[in-house]
């Protein structure tokens, strides 16, 4: 079982790395960035401690914002969902991606205490 | 070339013109509508904030125009709840306040000197327009233009609406509902076109909500709802999950940063349900990407692992909710909630009596919707269904339905004009030979929807005009010849209490009229309307409920320098304060050595002021406080002396002397009556008894011993002693 798990896994990072255009591997590579970023935010909360519990919800909120936005981008631009997206070329979707990351740091800028 | 001939030539040239000329139209008429309609208590009365609520509003406005800001935000009232305080800016939604803040300073700006009682005043029928044109919005959104244009004008009139935003009640609710339907209109929009767009822009309007109304909780609810059935349906698509994810996430932070709401989206239980989806939705998008790019073998070997990983996180999750989380709806079991009116449960005539026709036809709207389902129409239907329930249970959020209902009942006619009234020319081929038959029936059905829409003004405006458009601060009564006669007791108390007692006087009164004190008498209050500490409450209930003595105790204790009634007896008026009595008995606390709520009630279970009144009752503070020389007054020649006309009774003790508190004043009609309570005396009472001479004869023998004749010499003393009575 773990064997077809691993051989699965690593028939899917192949098939990812070949068929993916390289503008959403650079969107994919930010994803991951940020995920690390709040991973260890988080793994800094369970080791500290929650104290000013604002900051550390308005740093990991901001990370998980980002995440969500640049997987919208990666939608957004990707070919294959041109279907679902006729009114919103890549450059509208980019437009919004700015728009909403402004908005996103204006209030965390004002949580963060 | 041919010249252009503007004009009726078989057909309208620029039709997409006159089109949006009549919906401007239209709705610049539903917004006049709407504003007139509000404002009968203005034109009847004068410009005057009404009720309760909205003069704690208005209150911390001023505070907000006068001081700015920051000193709003962090406002704390020392004179509310003496002695406790209030910690205003943690505890209030301050968008009203701020809305109407900001509109009184851009007119101050443009030189528009409006006074903050006028914009106040105003400001929800000027709401009510922007209303109407977001439900237009949202009706376009789900339906067509012409549905939209019927739910703007519906909602423009209907009295469910109108209850809580007449002009003069400067209340949560006139700018919540605006901001409820502008944000269901953007999310609407949101998972139409999956933008990002108006995602952000929906969680703007979502935070403007979250400012307003307490009600911000139905919004996070029923849009997760909507997208757990849009998964459940099997509808998911990319734009619902773009949609719904941007909205959680930014909304979320945004909602946090009101002061009030401060970290309940992550903790309380009535937004676990949006977590939950937002959860739900990213491992089932996650599975779908997956799903495109494997094979189902290997997707199938990858599922039951990802199955256990996803189990063992749930079960996880439910046992941290359950232990940490709580919820806190209106338990029906705690007598401060459930003595308030608007909180029990409703009943038919208030369906009939505040929506009309509307409540018939919106289940035909609905069924409509749900015959020609799309992704938007799901969510008006669950919108429709779950505001059914809330209104079912308690009298209050008919406003909620009532969006809903003028959108569906607006689907249902439109649907109706558009068969019966469509051009002949877009049908296919009508038969001939019943053509005539067919107009009278079209005309007739026709003829029928329009008779039901006038009625349906016709009824709107008389029940604007008679049930909600009343001040509650000025009453009126009208004579046999229609002359009127204005009660206007209550403001002339709070002005005598303004301008003739102490600045840092404390008035105690039941937590009713505590804002209206604060309001207009601008005095220091123990309790208030916002009822947060149900002991300090109990504390004054059970003041007003003991016999003079016992309650002197509290009110020394609690620095009280004023204590303010309501009583009805002279006018009839049934909302005085022996009447909310019983309240106050259920509400203090009840040692076995108080008095029970059975000791206020005669043998036989009567509540009764008259002889038959059980004698706790009649030795009450509020009792001698209502009735003080009312013995002697006779109101009319039919009637003894003391005739209470609110209970219909003689009442039981005429004969009243009031020991440590004196009467200050009492308004025209004796609806409002306010004593002073004495302070304590410089030394202690000496009860009037007659000052007698104690002969008491005391033998004193010398123990001088000499010799001769006065060996044994007696004196009589004779003493005087007054009698002191202890205390």
């Amino acid at each position: 079982m773990s064997n077809s798990v691993i051989s699965v896994i690593s028939r899917f990072l192949e098939e990812y790395t070949t068929t993916t255009p390289n503008k959403l591997k650079v969107v994919d590579a930010y994803l991951l960035y940020i995920l690390l970023t709040g991973a260890l935010q988080f793994l800094y909360c369970l080791l500290v401690g929650t104290f000013p519990f604002n900051s550390f919800l308005s740093g990991f909120i901001s990370c998980v914002g980002a995440f969500i936005l640049g997987v919208c981008l990666r939608i957004q631009i990707n070919p294959q969902n041109k279907g679902d997206f006729l009114s919103i070329s890549p450059e509208r979707a980019f437009a919004d991606f700015l728009f909403a990351h402004t908005v996103l740091h204006l209030v965390v800028m004002n949580f963060i205490g | 070339f041919t010249p252009l001939r503007g004009g009726l030539s078989g057909g309208l040239s620029q039709p997409a013109g006159w089109q949006s000329l009549l919906s401007f139209t239209i709705l610049f008429l539903a917004w006049l509508a709407g504003f007139s309609a509000r404002l009968f208590a203005v034109i009847r009365f004068e410009s005057i904030i009404h009720e309760f609520d909205p003069w704690f509003n208005y209150r911390a406005t001023h505070h907000l125009t006068t001081n700015g800001f920051y000193e709003f935000l962090n406002w704390f009232d020392e004179r509310a709840w003496y002695p406790l305080g209030r910690i205003v800016g943690g505890t209030v939604y301050p968008g009203l306040m701020v809305t109407a803040g900001l509109i009184h300073y851009v007119l101050n700006l443009l030189h528009v000197t409006v006074h903050i009682r006028d914009v106040c005043v105003f400001l929800a029928p000027v709401f009510s327009g922007l209303t109407s044109i977001s439900t237009f919005l949202l009706t376009k959104e789900l339906w067509n233009q012409g549905a939209g244009l019927m739910a703007a004008c519906f909602i423009a009139i209907v009295p469910g609406y109108i209850s809580r935003s007449v002009a003069g009640s400067f209340d949560n609710e006139g700018i919540a509902i605006f901001a409820l339907q502008f944000t269901y209109y953007l999310w609407v929009k949101s998972v139409k076109t999956g933008s990002v767009f108006w995602s952000i822009g929906c969680c703007l309007s979502y935070f403007y909500m979250v400012s307003a109304w307490g009600g911000y909780v139905f919004i996070i609810n029923l849009i997760p709802l909507h997208v757990f059935v849009l998964l459940l349906m099997q509808r998911f698509s990319k734009r619902v999950y773009i949609a719904y994810s941007t909205f959680y996430i930014i909304g979320l932070v945004l909602s946090m940063q009101i002061p009030f709401v401060g970290f309940q989206p992550i903790r309380t239980s009535e937004h676990m349900a949006a977590a939950g989806v937002f959860v739900l939705l990213q491992v089932y998008a996650f599975l779908q990407y997956l799903k495109d790019r494997l094979t189902k073998q290997e997707f199938q070997t990858l599922f039951f692992l990802g199955v256990s990983l996803a189990a063992g996180a749930v079960f996880l999750s439910v046992i941290y909710l359950t232990y940490t989380g709580r919820s806190s709806y209106a338990k029906i079991h705690i007598p401060i909630i459930a003595s308030v009116s608007e909180h029990q449960p409703t009943t038919w005539v208030s369906f009939f009596f505040d929506l009309h026709i509307l409540v018939c036809t919106f289940p035909a709207g609905l069924w409509f919707c749900i015959k020609n389902i799309n992704d938007e129409r799901v969510f008006v239907a669950l919108y429709a269904i779950s505001a059914v329930y809330f209104a079912g249970v308690m009298v209050r959020l008919m406003l909620t339905l009532t969006p809903v209902v003028c959108m569906l009942s607006a689907v249902a006619f439109s649907s109706v004009f558009e068969h019966y009234l469509g051009d002949d020319m877009k049908r296919q081929s009508p038969p001939l030979e019943d053509s005539s038959d067919e107009d009278d029936r079209k005309n007739a059905v026709t003829m029928l929807m329009l008779m039901l829409l006038m009625m349906f003004a016709v009824h709107c405006t008389w029940v604007t005009s008679n049930a909600y458009s009343s001040p509650s601060v000025v009453l009126a009564s009208y004579n046999n010849d229609g002359s009127r006669n204005i009660l206007d007791d209550f403001r002339e108390a709070y002005y005598w209490l303004r301008q003739n007692t102490d600045e840092h006087a404390r008035v105690m009164s039941w937590w009713d009229y505590g804002y209206q004190i604060a309001g207009m008498a601008n005095r220091t209050t123990l309790v208030d309307n916002n009822t947060w500490n149900n002991s300090h409450i109990a504390l004054v209930g059970k003041a007003m409920s003991s016999n003079e003595t016992a309650a002197y105790d509290i009110m020394r204790s609690l620095d009280v320098d004023y204590v303010l009634i309501i009583f009805g007896g002279v006018i009839g008026y049934s909302g005085d304060d022996i009447n909310k009595f019983l309240w106050m008995v259920r509400i203090s606390p009840s040692v076995a050595s108080q008095p029970q709520e059975s000791d206020y009630f005669t043998p036989q279970g009567e509540f009764r002021v008259d002889k038959a009144g059980s004698p706790t009752l009649l030795n009450c503070l509020m009792y001698k406080m209502s009735y003080y020389r009312f013995g002697e007054m006779q109101l009319d020649f039919r009637t003894p002396p003391g005739f209470d006309r609110t209970r219909n009774a003689e009442i039981g003790n005429k004969d009243i002397k009031l020991k440590h508190l004196e009467e200050a004043f009492t308004s025209e009609h004796w609806l409002v009556r306010i004593y002073k309570v004495k302070k304590p005396e410089n030394r202690d009472r000496v009860e009037h008894k007659l000052r007698g001479a104690d002969t008491t004869k005391q033998k004193y023998t010398s123990k001088k011993v000499s010799g001769g004749a006065e060996a044994s010499s007696e004196g009589v003393f004779i003493q005087e002693r007054t009698q002191l009575d202890g205390t």
